[in-house]
């Protein structure tokens, strides 16, 4: 578990950005019914980072396989392929300040192109793919960037209101290079009408936040006759110059 | 007009979801052959420094009914007090001991497990000592943003008194809901409360 050797970036020791929680859904979202008894009451405590916060786990790109980034085929049988539309999704994850975050690690999971995922609590009609997991993962490069292969997911309804449906989405879960900046998220699809009708998007109360999730379709980086491309940057919090900036003698 | 900061905003948080072991534990929820084992899942080997302990978790909801779909993480120094980190400057973790811990909550009890070491002690910001502690992060269906805290252990009782973050929670009241309990069989237990008269102190870190 340690940074790419070859790099000669310096680790960063700084505490991170105060996040702005106003940004963020709140954690109490009736809209969204499950979130009403799962929901804190009580303030947070709020906290400058301490060596707890500022250090977490780093991965090398040792511990990824070949198919790792290649949900068409890491769940298929040999020779077959999982079914829908094929496309490419790609990003570069970048800190609050613009920077590049290399190795991080990426995973995501997804429905099926029928809007099905491969899960025991899943009660949805439409069948599933034998050729189709779900999972991937990845990490980002020397400068931040990412890409994998997969089919697009469908919509689906779930149970919250009687009729209530998720737009097409991608679940990720994002490492930066601290525990505090531990996030989970997820990517939509532009153009996608629905987004604007769900309950579990409508719990960030900011317009421009929401847009920061819909990802674009990009015809240049689409690979002719074969994907589609969309492009998705992640965002993690920045931290400040030094962990030691508050130091009574100073630096 | 002033120059522009050309500062990003974090990309928000959504929640996790019912079907967030797809991703992040594929192995525990049948998806077997992606991923040789779930990330997360092993933290100690036979060459770990340290006394090992083991921790039990569950997350309760307003009702008092255990979350059968949430997801843990935790993360912790080694024996010796450092952090299997690169930004980790005060020396070289044990090459042996992960210090991260990823578990999904049993999809009938709402338990999960996880098999590490006692911490040792890590400094705060003005160089006072942090009591030993466990940090953890937990996501799940209905939490739009992962709850971050941390769990102490019972029998440090004067490391717990002068810790700084314990000293920093108005409601003296509240300073037990970070601290675990000892089973019988020496097991820590650590009940995470979302809601209610024992709702945990969950941290803006």
């Amino acid at each position: 578990m340690d940074a790419d050797p070859l790099s000669n970036r310096r680790p960063e020791t700084g505490a991170f950005f105060q996040r702005d929680l106003g940004w963020h859904a709140p954690a109490f979202t009736p809209g969204y019914k499950t979130s009403v008894l799962r929901s804190p009451q009580k303030a947070l405590l709020s906290l400058d980072n301490t060596i707890t916060e500022i250090t977490g786990p780093v991965f090398g790109h040792n511990i990824l396989g070949e198919l790792d980034n290649d949900l068409i085929h890491n769940f298929a049988r040999p020779g077959e392929s999982a079914i829908g539309p094929r496309i490419i999704v790609h990003g570069r994850v970048i800190d609050e300040r613009g920077r590049g975050v290399p190795n991080v690690l990426l995973e995501f999971w997804q429905a099926n192109a029928g809007g099905r995922y491969r899960h025991r609590k899943e009660g949805y009609l439409a069948a599933l793919d034998p050729n189709f997991g779900g999972c991937g993962r990845t990490i980002t490069d020397e400068d931040g960037n990412y890409a994998f292969r997969t089919v697009q997911p469908g919509p689906y309804p779930w149970p919250n209101g009687v009729n209530d449906w998720r737009p097409a989405h991608i679940h990720f879960s994002v490492f930066g290079h601290g525990f505090a900046q531990r996030l989970i998220t997820q990517m939509y699809f532009e153009g996608d009408p629905m987004i604007w009708q769900c309950p579990i998007v409508r719990t960030i109360p900011d317009h421009a936040a929401i847009e920061t999730l819909i990802a674009a379709l990009d015809r240049q980086a689409t690979i002719p006759m074969d994907a589609r491309a969309y492009k998705f940057d992640i965002v993690l919090r920045g931290r400040r110059s030094s962990m030691f900036e508050n130091r009574m003698e100073g630096n | 007009m002033v120059q522009p900061l050309n500062r990003f905003r974090e990309t928000p948080s959504q929640t996790a979801g019912p079907y967030v072991h797809i991703g992040m534990t594929p192995n525990f929820c049948g998806i077997e052959g992606a991923y040789a084992q779930d990330l997360g899942a092993l933290m100690v080997n036979g060459k770990t420094q340290g006394e090992r302990i083991t921790v039990r978790a569950r997350v309760f909801d307003g009702t008092g009914t255990p979350l059968r779909d949430a997801l843990i993480e935790i993360w912790q120094a080694d024996a010796a007090g450092l952090y299997n980190s690169p930004s980790e400057m005060r020396g070289a973790a044990d090459p042996n001991f992960s210090g991260w811990g990823r578990k999904a909550t049993d999809m009938e009890s709402g338990e999960c497990i996880f098999e590490t070491i006692r911490p040792g002690r890590v400094p705060f910001r003005d160089g006072r000592m942090q009591a030993p502690h466990i940090s953890f992060w937990i996501v799940a269906r209905g939490i739009n943003l992962g709850l971050h805290t941390r769990m102490y252990f019972p029998e440090e009782e004067a490391a717990n008194a002068a810790d700084p973050l314990l000293a920093r929670i108005e409601h003296r009241s509240r300073v037990p809901t970070l601290i675990a309990a000892r089973a019988d069989d020496g097991a820590y237990v650590f009940d995470i409360h979302l809601q209610g008269e024992h709702e945990t102190v969950f941290l803006d870190v």
